[in-house]
């Protein structure tokens, strides 16, 4: 909250690993130093490392510990995102393939590391917790999806509550893969900027624990109100020029919550500072909004963060209704002026109820969270 | 428990070349004879995309569009679960080959098909489905993992739902510490209602404890469905070419199962 207050971006030139490109990423630095708990060192790589440090801060593992109490260990699910998981572990073994044989070292662990389900089997280990757990790996959308996922978990009595939340680390693969796409920035990203020219990769985790709402818990609560997924069917890492998928999702997530457009106070756009993603998503977003509504990515200051997108930003979200702020954007600094929304570059505050987060995914995976206040 | 319809089947193995023939096996009318998988390009991609389609893409796509001609449905209309361990195995083992070697040039294409949802992301451009679609991941238990949350998917939501379920072998050195059998996947379209066209009900059940899975008698198909993910969903194919009511026992994790109630329609 401080960092969004004082616009202070993590972005920084890139120095990770032996990555030889120009561009800047989100980094975080403690992720060298630290080893995941040793009963479960198997589960030891960069991301696993990062879903742990998470765990950690704010109180979260005293929250689940109470859940656990109140619901049991089995009945809490865990429906976690991320795109690459501990791939990083696969791309440095390869490095160092036996000479004779070609085998990976014989300490390499890929169910542990490599795997994507490695967050879900990590993490249900970490808190304990055994009740229905996978992963969804739906590219950028990852980990807003998984509120779907343990809202229908929960309704149809699967689970009484549920770990949601995402994790992605930094890799070559899609440091390089991006660059390879022409879709990274020499400089930090500039969102919705006239000339943005891509993304800043970054790395970052957020988890969610959720109850069903009920009307004794929800009168002062931080709730999911609505969430609306679609497709896209149009291209595999080039969204819909028109914004298709994104005004169905977004639309499907206003009929959820049971609000209209005007019901919103704010948008977390996914906004990733690519020409053709804020092109189509600002599109969409004036489409169903028009100006009316105060909009933002808080991507200047984070990177984007792939699987774990979704979550942060809906965690931003939260505190953005907790605090009476809306975020502006860093390191934009001219709007580009054939996207008709209302696009903040400076911070502001007001009474903020209800907002709508945007998460859209390669393969045209797209997903708007509702997060607020009860009406 | 949730119950839901199968309306549709598809599938694709190991000597299991397509449901009609399948069937037959599955029901144990027909010997089961291991064959290498039959992967052919599908016809409902556009020339570039098949060009570009990996393993689990001609996987989702064969079986999907067969379980779609079996319940003569429009496939744009259902909402679609992906479930598998990996992904494209083989190009994740070409990505870290180059990245392991200067220059590292990752081609668009090879990095677009290497996200976990790019079987999903083809299928909804081929069969021009704008419905939700998810793909998930739980190690050995992704197919469990996808018919639970399909069968809350078709509950909760009142959708008409695809399960489409793939693995396939990794090259070395990936195979060596996760070895995959061959290339397996099959599809059920669910829905809420039974209709004209209903197979049978599944009724789901996610259970704590671990249980007895249920096997498959014949030895061939057996060691299928212990060496690929997938092909834990043989037993419930089993029992729907069967024709008979069924109880089954599907394990999740070490510690949860999911028990499963076949009855015929």
């Amino acid at each position: 909250m401080e960092a969004l207050r004082t616009r202070r971006s993590g972005l920084i030139p890139c120095a990770f690993e032996d990555v030889d490109l120009e561009t800047y990423i989100a980094k975080i630095e403690a992720l060298d130093a630290i080893r995941v708990r040793s009963d479960l060192s198997a589960y030891d790589c960069r991301n696993n490392r990062l879903a742990q440090l998470c765990l950690e801060q704010d109180g979260f593992e005293d929250a689940v510990a109470a859940a656990k109490t109140k619901y049991g260990a089995k009945r809490i699910g865990v429906f976690l995102g991320t795109s690459t998981s501990g791939i990083l572990q696969t791309e440095l073994a390869y490095r160092h393939l036996d000479a004779q044989t070609g085998a990976l070292p014989p300490d390499f662990q890929y169910a542990e590391t490599q795997n994507s389900n490695s967050l879900a089997g990590f993490v249900s280990h970490y808190l304990g917790l055994t009740g229905p757990a996978f992963v969804v790996s739906s590219a950028c959308s990852s980990s807003a999806k998984v509120f779907a996922n343990a809202v229908r978990m929960m309704a149809a009595g699967v689970c009484d509550a549920a770990v949601v939340g995402g994790v992605d680390s930094l890799c070559l693969s899609t440091l390089y893969g991006f660059n390879s796409l022409g879709l990274v920035s020499r400089f930090p990203c500039r969102p919705y900027d006239a000339e943005r020219d891509g993304i800043s990769v970054g790395e970052g985790a957020g988890f969610v624990l959720l109850e069903r709402a009920t009307a004794a818990n929800s009168a002062n609560a931080m709730l999911l109100l609505g969430v609306g997924e679609s497709s896209d069917a149009h291209h595999m890492s080039t969204p819909h020029p028109e914004g298709l998928g994104a005004i169905m999702a977004m639309q499907r997530a206003l009929d959820s919550a049971g609000l209209q457009a005007s019901d919103i106070d704010y948008i977390n756009l996914h906004g990733t500072a690519t020409k053709s993603n804020d092109a189509s998503e600002g599109k969409a977003v004036a489409d169903v909004f028009g100006t009316r509504v105060a909009c933002s990515s808080t991507k200047g200051w984070t990177g984007h963060l792939l699987g774990a997108a979704g979550i942060t930003e809906a965690i931003i979200a939260l505190q953005a209704v907790e605090h009476g702020f809306v975020p502006g954007s860093v390191n934009t600094r001219q709007l580009d002026p054939g996207i008709a929304i209302d696009y903040r570059i400076e911070n502001g505050s007001g009474q903020i109820n209800r907002v709508l987060s945007n998460s859209f995914g390669f393969g045209g995976s797209n997903c708007s969270l509702v997060l607020g206040r009860q009406a | 428990m949730m119950r839901v319809y199968v309306e549709g089947i598809g599938l694709l193995g190991p000597g299991l070349d397509g449901w009609l023939t399948g069937r037959a096996v599955l029901a144990g009318e027909a010997a089961y004879v291991a064959a290498p998988t039959n992967l052919r390009a599908s016809d409902m991609l556009p020339a570039a995309e098949r060009r570009r389609a990996g393993v689990p893409i001609k996987l989702a796509l064969a079986v999907g569009q067969e379980a779609f001609l079996h319940a003569a449905r429009e496939t744009k209309s259902a909402s679609t679960v992906f479930t598998s361990s990996g992904g494209d195995n083989d190009n994740v083992h070409a990505i870290n080959n180059i990245l392991a070697t200067a220059p590292r040039e990752v081609s668009p294409t090879r990095f677009h098909n290497s996200v976990h949802n790019a079987a999903a992301g083809y299928w909804c451009i081929a069969a021009g489905s704008h419905e939700p679609s998810t793909s998930l991941c739980a190690y050995d238990a992704s197919f469990p993992a996808g018919l639970l949350e399909s069968a809350t998917q078709v509950t909760v939501d009142d959708a008409v739902v695809v399960l489409i379920a793939y693995d396939h072998p990794y090259p070395e050195p990936l195979n060596a510490v996760r070895p995959i059998s061959a290339a397996f996947g099959t599809a059920l379209i669910l829905t809420p209602r039974q209709t004209e066209k209903s197979l049978a009900s599944i009724e789901v059940e996610f259970v704590s404890g671990n249980a007895q899975e249920t096997t498959m008698q014949d030895a061939g198909l057996e060691a299928l469905r212990c060496g690929v993910p997938a092909a834990r969903a043989l037993p419930l194919l089993a029992a729907l070419a069967g024709g008979k009511e069924a109880q089954l026992s599907i394990a999740y994790f070490s510690d949860n199962h999911l028990s499963v109630r076949v009855k015929p329609c």
